[in-house]
């Protein structure tokens, strides 16, 4: 991957990190379409939505609850997307080692948007005295520059994890000789299970719900075996 | 007790609003969270108070706008509508604004994280699942997910600032209202439902024909070609279960981190 490759990504890690929080929360940030976007700018857009389909399961679980800290999917799913699209050699390895890139860049995300949090946080501090004394170029500045910080955030994240997994990847893809078949269906079977028991924390206390997912399951089943 | 607004808010004045409350949370922070957000949001409407941005009421009311709030991103579009109208009416004394402030924060935060965080985005998100699992391809899934989420995001922040302007003081008796209500009860139903019809048919889009020689056993029975689907829904069922059972001590994130990292390993090392 040339460093322009690595810019044109970065500057839309950049823009779908924006979204995750700060502007507009329109859920382009999400895998299913972050990484599908990040398979189109590589070359493959059915490569990324099936990357973004392997994140979405496990994103699933991720509530982007006010003060709490979670992974950050959004730069992750075009880290993930770029990964699996720009592999030399095997398919299955390549995805196995997108989806690690992408979890412990959604794992060093989370702690970036807690930092930039705690930023934020300083800059309000500074610039009290001028909000009491209702000063507006001030509160625009200071949405400004969140902005700007959160912007520069998912640049400079998906820029480093690309810097450092592309070699890596290419190497452990290069190296690895893992069942291409076992691999794929480990991950599907973990991803499901995400996706699973996430669905499950977050609606099994509605009233039949439990009764909901079975008939859902019964009917998903039925239509694999009729078809 | 519904209450007429005075007058009706300008388009343009509404339009603003609506655009920053897209960036309520651009400096969210633990000290004042969306405080400077709200205010930044507010400060459209405010211009029309007497003496416009040089007046003392405004800097005084945009003063009062970036304390502490706290809320659900697009419900405190409620709140923002809400508060215009209160600071514009001018009737209401400063510290009653901020205990109105202050007592919006609670409900628009735990209907919003209910309805919006727990319900319409994996509703939408398993949507987009199952319309991989049947076969759609990656226009559509994207094209699906954004139009279907956005029409209830956009939708419910543009209600919200509707909401807020018309019933200021009285806005709390709009959170009853029966989507609000009902909504997140409807919607957790719903995830339950699709979750359970979309894992199967994405996964064995995912696996396609399976060389596993263990696939190639299980085709023999009775359960056909999707056997190993059925095999690895089992073998989820089981790992989901166990995420359950230890939810709030272990997010299901690092028990798949942890997973994906050994298989990795005994990749490179076999």
């Amino acid at each position: 991957m040339t460093l322009e490759t690595i810019l044109m990504f970065a500057l839309l890690g950049a823009i779908l990190g924006l979204d995750v929080v700060s502007f507009p929360q329109a859920m382009w940030s999400r895998p299913v379409v972050a990484s599908t976007i990040a398979g189109t700018l590589g070359g493959s857009a059915s490569d990324g939505l099936l990357a973004g389909v392997f994140l979405e399961m496990m994103a699933l679980e991720t509530l982007p609850v006010g003060a709490s800290r979670y992974p950050e999917w959004g730069t992750a799913s075009v880290v993930g997307g770029a990964l699996y699209v720009s592999r030399s050699g095997d398919a299955t390895s390549a995805l196995l080692f997108a989806m690690l890139g992408a979890m412990i860049t959604a794992w060093v995300g989370g702690w970036s948007m807690y930092a930039l949090r705690r930023l934020n946080g300083r800059w309000t501090k500074q610039a009290l005295p001028a909000l009491e004394a209702g000063n507006a170029s001030v509160v625009t500045w200071l949405q400004m520059r969140g902005l700007a910080a959160d912007l520069l955030r998912g640049f400079a994240l998906t820029a480093l994890a690309l810097a450092l997994l592309i070699p890596l990847t290419a190497f452990a893809v290069a190296n690895g000789h893992g069942d291409s078949a076992t691999i794929r269906a480990v991950l599907v079977a973990v991803a499901a299970s995400i996706a699973g028991s996430a669905a499950w924390k977050l609606s099994h206390g509605s009233k039949h719900g439990p009764w909901f997912f079975l008939g859902g399951l019964a009917i998903g089943c039925a239509m694999l075996l009729g078809g | 007790m519904h209450t007429l607004a005075p007058r009706p808010l300008p388009f343009r004045t509404a339009t603003a609003m609506l655009v920053r409350s897209l960036a309520v949370q651009a400096s969210w922070n633990y000290e004042t969270m969306l405080g400077t957000g709200v205010g930044f949001s507010v400060e459209p409407a405010l211009r029309e108070l007497p003496g416009g941005r040089e007046g003392a009421k405004y800097r005084e009311a945009l003063a009062r706008e970036t304390h502490y709030f706290n809320a659900h991103p697009y419900l405190a579009a409620v709140a923002i509508g809400a508060l215009a109208r209160v600071e514009l009416d001018g009737s209401m004394p400063p510290a009653q604004i901020e205990r109105f402030r202050i007592a919006l924060c609670g409900p628009l935060g735990s209907v919003g994280d209910r309805l919006v965080w727990a319900g319409w985005l994996p509703f939408t998100a398993l949507v987009a699942l199952l319309a991989y699992g049947l076969g759609a391809g990656p226009v559509f899934v994207v094209t699906l997910f954004l139009v279907l989420y956005n029409v209830g995001h956009v939708g419910l922040r543009i209600w919200g600032l509707r909401t807020g302007w018309s019933h200021g003081m009285r806005v709390a008796g709009s959170l009853a209202t029966p989507f609000l209500r009902r909504g997140p009860e409807y919607l957790a139903r719903a995830v339950m439902g699709l979750c359970g019809l979309a894992l199967p048919l994405a996964a064995a889009r995912i696996l396609g024909r399976s060389d596993m020689p263990l696939a190639e056993v299980a085709r023999k029975s009775v359960l056909g070609p999707h056997a190993l689907v059925f095999l690895l829904l089992a073998v989820a069922a089981l790992l989901g279960i166990l995420l359950v059972k230890l939810h709030g001590r272990l997010d299901g994130w690092r028990v798949a981190l942890l997973i994906v990292v050994l298989l990795a390993l005994h990749s490179v090392a076999s």
